[in-house]
This record gives C-alpha cells, sequence and structure tokens, in this order.
C-alpha cells in the first residue's frame, strides 16, 4: 500500500512539474529535438492547455453520464422499457463512429473550435456508462428492494436513496473508462483547433519534433493514469462503504 | 395511448419535424457556403409530393407497437422517399443553378436518414433475427446502396463530384485504409493469441506482460503515431535492408505499427478472458478423459473462449478503422488524407468523401463482427 501510494505521489508530482515549469525538462527532451530547434513548446502555457483539455473532458463526460444514467434510469422502469433496444442501438453506434470522423463532420455545422470535440468525445462516452448503469440497476438485491416496497418509499424515493446509491459503484465503472478513454481521444480535438494538450502533439508532428510529441504525450498519458487511478481508488471507497461485492473484473 | 409504440411516437416527432429543416444545400461553388433549401422548394410539387408523401406514410407506418413487420415496411418506405427527394430535387435544383453550382444532403436529410434507419434497428430489434437473417439483411442493404451509387443517380451531388474528380486517389486510399486497419489487426493477432495463450498458463508473464501493454493503451494515439515516426527512421537507418521492405519513418510503416501496439492490449485481454470462460467442471472432466494441455486448450478452452476472443478482435477493428484516419495527418495515406485535406481548405465535401466511407466500413464492420461473435457462442449460452 505504502508503495503505491510512492508511485501515485511521484507521478502526481512529476506531472505538475510538467505542467508547471516544462523547463526544467528540457535536458530530458532536448535528445528528441531537431538540431537547432526548440526543445519545449512555448506557443501556449502547458497549464492553460492541461485546464482546457481537463475541461473538455469534464463537460463531454459530464454530459454522456447525465445522458447515459438518465436513459438507463428510464429504460429500467417499466414505462420505458420500450426504449431499450432504441438506446442500446444509439449508444452502441456512438462508439462505433470513429471520433475523429465524427470530429470531422462536425466541423461544417459547428465550425473549428471546442464544439466538434466536445460532441466526439459525449458519442464516444456514453457506451460505456450506459451499459455500466443498466448493469447496476438492473441487478440490485431483491430482499434490499423488497424492504425498500415494504417501508413506504415511493418509487423516486426508491430510486433516489436507494437503486441509485447502490448502482454508483457500478456507474463509477463506466465512467471511468469513459473518462479515460476521453483524456486520450481528446488530443485529437486540436486537429480542428480544439484547445488540448494534442496542440504539442501536432506540432510536434508538422514540424518533425520528437521533443513536443513526447512531451505532450507523456503529460496526457500521466493525466489518464492518475484519473484512472484516482477514480478507481473513489471506486473501492464507495463500495466499502455500500458493503457491496465488488464490481468483479468483467467491466 | 395503447397499441402505439413509443419510440415508434418519437420517430413521428423527430421526422415530422426534420421535415421542416433544411433538406439540401445549393452552393455557388465547391467552396463558398451554400443556402439550405426546404424539402417542398426543391423541385416542382409533382416532384416533391409523392417523396414527402412517401415519408409521412413511413412514420405513421412506425407507430403500431404489435407490427414489427409493417414498422419495417415503413422505414424502408421513408428511406424510399428519402432517396427519391435526393436525386430528382438534386437534378432539379442544378437545372435552375449556373455551372459551378454544388449541391449537397444538409441537415433535414440527414436527421430523416437517422430517424429511418433508427425506426429499421428497432422494428428489427424486436423480431430478434438470427445471425444469418442479419448476414442476409447486411448483404442486401450494401447491395442496394451499392446499386443506388452504381447506378449514378447520386452523381449530381457535391460529394460524387469530389469523388469523380479524385477516383484514383480515393480507390489507392480505400487500398490503404483497409490494409491499414485489416493488416493490423492480422499482426495483433498474430502476436497477441499466442501472447495470451502463453500468459494464460504462466501467471508470471501475465503479471509483467499486462502493465506494459496497459501503459502503451495510455499513450494518446496521436502521440503513438508521432513517436513510431524516429523509432522508425532509427530503424531503416540501423537495419541493413529495412527500407528495401518499405521500413521507413514516414508513411506506412510507422501507421501500421502504432494501430498494431494499440490494438495488443484488447487482443491479449481477451483471449485471457477467453481462456477462462471453461468451467472447471468441463476442464476437470476434459483433464479426467486424459487430454494434455494442448488438447484442452485446443478442444475445450479455445471453442468455449472463442466468442470472446473475437469481441476483442472486434473492438480492434472497429477501432483501428477510426484509428487509421490519423494516418493521414502523418503521410499515411488512407481516407485521413482527404478528412484533414478536406479541413485544411474548409471543403465540407472532401471531409465527406474522407469520412462517410470510414463510419461506413466501422459500421460495417462492427455488424460483421458482431454476427460472427454470435455463431461462435455455444447454443446454451445464446439462450440464456
Amino acid at each position: 500500500m505504502s508503495r503505491s501510494g510512492a508511485i501515485r505521489a511521484a507521478c502526481v508530482a512529476l506531472l505538475l512539474a510538467l505542467v508547471l515549469r516544462p523547463h526544467w525538462f528540457a535536458p530530458v527532451f532536448a535528445p528528441f529535438a531537431p538540431a537547432g530547434g526548440p526543445v519545449i513548446y512555448e506557443r501556449a502555457s502547458i497549464l492553460s492547455l492541461s485546464l482546457s483539455h481537463l475541461g473538455l473532458v469534464a463537460l463531454a463526460s459530464g454530459l454522456a453520464t447525465l445522458v447515459a444514467v438518465g436513459l438507463a434510469i428510464l429504460v429500467t422502469r417499466p414505462a420505458g422499457a420500450a426504449f431499450l433496444p432504441l438506446s442500446r442501438t444509439i449508444t452502441n453506434i456512438g462508439q462505433t463512429f470513429p471520433p475523429v470522423a465524427v470530429l470531422a463532420l462536425a466541423v461544417p455545422a459547428l465550425g473549428f473550435g471546442a464544439g466538434p470535440t466536445l460532441v466526439a468525445l459525449f458519442l464516444y462516452g456514453l457506451l460505456p456508462i450506459f451499459e455500466t448503469a443498466i448493469a447496476g440497476l438492473s441487478t440490485l438485491p431483491p430482499a434490499t428492494m423488497e424492504a425498500a416496497r415494504g417501508i413506504g418509499l415511493t418509487r423516486w424515493q426508491r430510486l433516489i436513496r436507494v437503486e441509485l446509491p447502490l448502482a454508483l459503484p457500478v456507474i463509477l465503472t463506466g465512467i471511468r473508462l469513459s473518462v479515460v478513454i476521453a483524456i486520450g481521444t481528446a488530443t485529437v480535438g486540436s486537429t480542428v483547433a480544439a484547445r488540448t494538450l494534442g496542440e504539442v502533439i501536432i506540432a510536434g508532428l508538422l514540424t518533425s519534433n520528437t521533443a513536443f510529441v513526447l512531451q505532450g504525450g507523456v503529460i496526457v498519458g500521466l493525466f489518464a493514469v492518475l484519473v484512472y487511478d484516482a477514480l478507481s481508488l473513489l471506486e473501492t471507497a464507495l463500495t466499502r462503504r455500500l458493503g457491496r461485492q465488488p464490481a468483479g473484473a468483467d467491466t | 395511448m395503447a397499441g402505439l409504440s413509443p419510440p415508434g411516437v418519437l420517430f413521428a416527432v423527430l421526422g415530422l419535424a426534420a421535415i421542416f429543416a433544411p433538406f439540401m444545400t445549393l452552393a455557388a461553388n465547391r467552396i463558398v457556403a451554400g443556402e439550405g433549401r426546404a424539402l417542398w422548394t426543391l423541385a416542382a410539387p409533382q416532384i416533391t409530393g409523392p417523396g414527402i408523401a412517401l415519408m409521412l406514410l413511413g412514420l405513421a407506418l412506425g407507430l403500431p407497437a404489435a407490427r414489427p413487420f409493417l414498422r419495417i415496411a415503413g422505414a424502408a418506405l421513408g428511406l424510399a422517399g428519402l432517396v427519391w427527394l435526393l436525386v430528382l430535387g438534386a437534378a432539379s435544383l442544378l437545372a435552375e443553378a449556373g455551372d459551378y453550382a454544388r449541391v449537397s444532403p444538409a441537415a433535414g436529410f440527414w436527421c430523416l436518414l437517422v430517424v429511418f434507419a433508427l425506426m429499421m434497428a428497432d422494428a428489427l430489434s424486436a423480431l430478434s433475427p438470427g445471425p444469418a437473417a442479419r448476414a442476409g439483411l447486411l448483404v442486401l442493404v450494401l447491395a442496394l446502396i451499392g446499386a443506388l451509387l452504381w447506378s449514378g443517380a447520386l452523381s449530381d451531388l457535391s460529394i460524387a463530384q469530389e469523388f469523380a474528380s479524385r477516383k484514383d486517389a480515393f480507390y489507392s486510399a480505400s487500398l490503404r485504409h483497409l490494409g491499414l486497419a485489416f493488416g493490423s489487426l492480422l499482426a495483433a493477432a498474430v502476436i497477441g493469441l499466442p501472447l495470451g495463450v502463453m500468459s494464460h498458463r504462466n501467471a508470471g508473464l501475465r503479471r509483467a506482460l499486462l502493465p506494459v501493454l496497459s501503459f502503451l493503451q495510455t499513450i494518446p494515439s496521436l502521440a503513438m503515431f508521432g513517436i513510431m515516426i524516429p523509432v522508425l527512421s532509427w530503424l531503416s537507418g540501423v537495419i541493413p535492408g529495412a527500407r528495401a521492405i518499405g521500413i521507413a519513418g514516414i508513411g506506412f510503416a510507422p501507421a501500421f505499427l502504432a494501430l498494431t501496439l494499440y490494438s495488443l492490449l484488447p487482443v491479449v485481454a481477451n483471449v485471457l478472458a477467453g481462456l477462462r470462460t471453461a468451467p472447471a467442471a468441463t476442464l476437470e472432466a476434459a483433464r479426467g478423459m486424459g487430454m494434455t494441455w494442448r488438447q484442452r486448450l485446443t478442444r475445450v478452452e479455445l471453442p468455449l473462449g472463442l466468442p470472446v476472443v473475437l469481441a476483442g478482435l472486434r473492438i480492434v477493428l472497429v477501432q483501428n478503422i477510426g484509428l487509421a484516419v490519423i494516418a493521414g495527418l502523418i503521410g499515411g495515406g488512407g481516407y485521413g488524407t482527404f478528412v484533414f485535406q478536406g479541413l485544411n481548405q474548409t471543403a465540407g465535401d472532401l471531409i465527406l468523401l474522407g469520412a462517410l466511407p470510414t463510419v461506413a466500413l466501422a459500421l460495417i464492420s462492427a455488424i460483421a463482427m458482431d454476427i460472427l461473435v454470435e455463431v461462435t457462442t455455444p447454443r446454451t449460452e445464446r439462450e440464456e
């Protein structure tokens, strides 16, 4: 435990240094830069790119969570069960459409910038959250549900006080998956002028400067790993508090 | 409300709303922004009337809940009306416009297309067709689309004109895209299957391998493509003869390698998960029959785990078809070439020429692989 704690702290420190003090890493990346070329990306501050990157991911994943969990609640009620196949189809198609293609197709409608990236990340992130939310909401312990009905809770109260809290750890697994994919995929948004860390990587691709590619790639990778880790910790804590079985490795 | 299909009501409302959205765009030339034209302004009423009537009839047929076949027929009628309006509307719009004018489908068309396609999918899922029926349907739909494209009925559309002026480039981009997506799938399968089988038997290897593969996945796709360029140009300098077989820092090789590395985790992880699906009792029985581990692997574990392995390959294939677009950014060819050219020139039709085939390819592959997964699933599991 203490060892993984130490690794975690080291990763956080490394990421903070990369974001706040990129110049410290000039000697590390220098061997990968073209002779005489710039080593550290300077056209924009890494901090502002990181914030904008994470903001885009948070917004897209937040919207995807709202819609996916909302749909899952709808289709697990008797009144909305007819929408289950349709919801499945839509969330599946969302993940089958390649994000880069969605991005490009959204440009004529939404213009360059953050809009197309939001759409692409949103669509791509729906499926894991929807599927885990359905799994979470449809595998609640029958005894608990019976008890909730028995003490006279209305449907709405059962949903808010019993079903959603119990399903939360499972839903979080889907959110985690979706967010981590979004962190990596958001880099592609910079091909249509969204402000993300992908800007650094693309600058590297266009000028054959591997130092930029590595700088951007390492920061995005660290963000993905740490967010994954943080959400896993949250999930474990919630699961333990609720006394539910761990979600298992099959998700 | 009884007897009405709730999704059918939703489709009818959305479909009616979409009929009022601009159906096509007419632009003076390839680059300028066009003006949207509503359905009934495309052509004379005797042309638009039947099309609109077909679509309204289609939306109405989608309403009864108990009749999935009626809903399928409704979706088919709606799609027919849509194509009718697209083909005849384009011809009539062009006839009244200048020489360089371009017509393309607009928001209304795309929304109606989505509504009728979802209506079809929804009605089909109520029938839950078996794999053979789904495969037949997929072939039928592809044949219809192919016939429509082949007939030249759509050649008035702007995207068809982009295609006509780039026929050769399009075919070579298609070959390259398919080569990247399927080639890297094949490479990942050839490397990943034995790796998965070995790490199933060897816990030490598994503990060492999985973190490495997970690490590869955390590298953002853009950076992965970028990192492969110097790695390969270094390799091509160091290994004699490497350049002769096409290993170079730019073009096909770095994109191919990036996609392959990206695919290893889903393949290995699903092989591991698949091999674990064999019930302990079954394995015990196999052992009791005196099977060697190789026999257990090929006769019990692999056949039982095949659907899970194929599901991994499906993930990889769909993912690689999409990621191969990024190859266009590093000179690796494929449909990405058109996408990024189009983005640079803000030429929407060129973007479509790259993006639509990519989306179609991903959808077809996903459906085909799903059918394959189902065919290989043992019957008892399918009925659960």
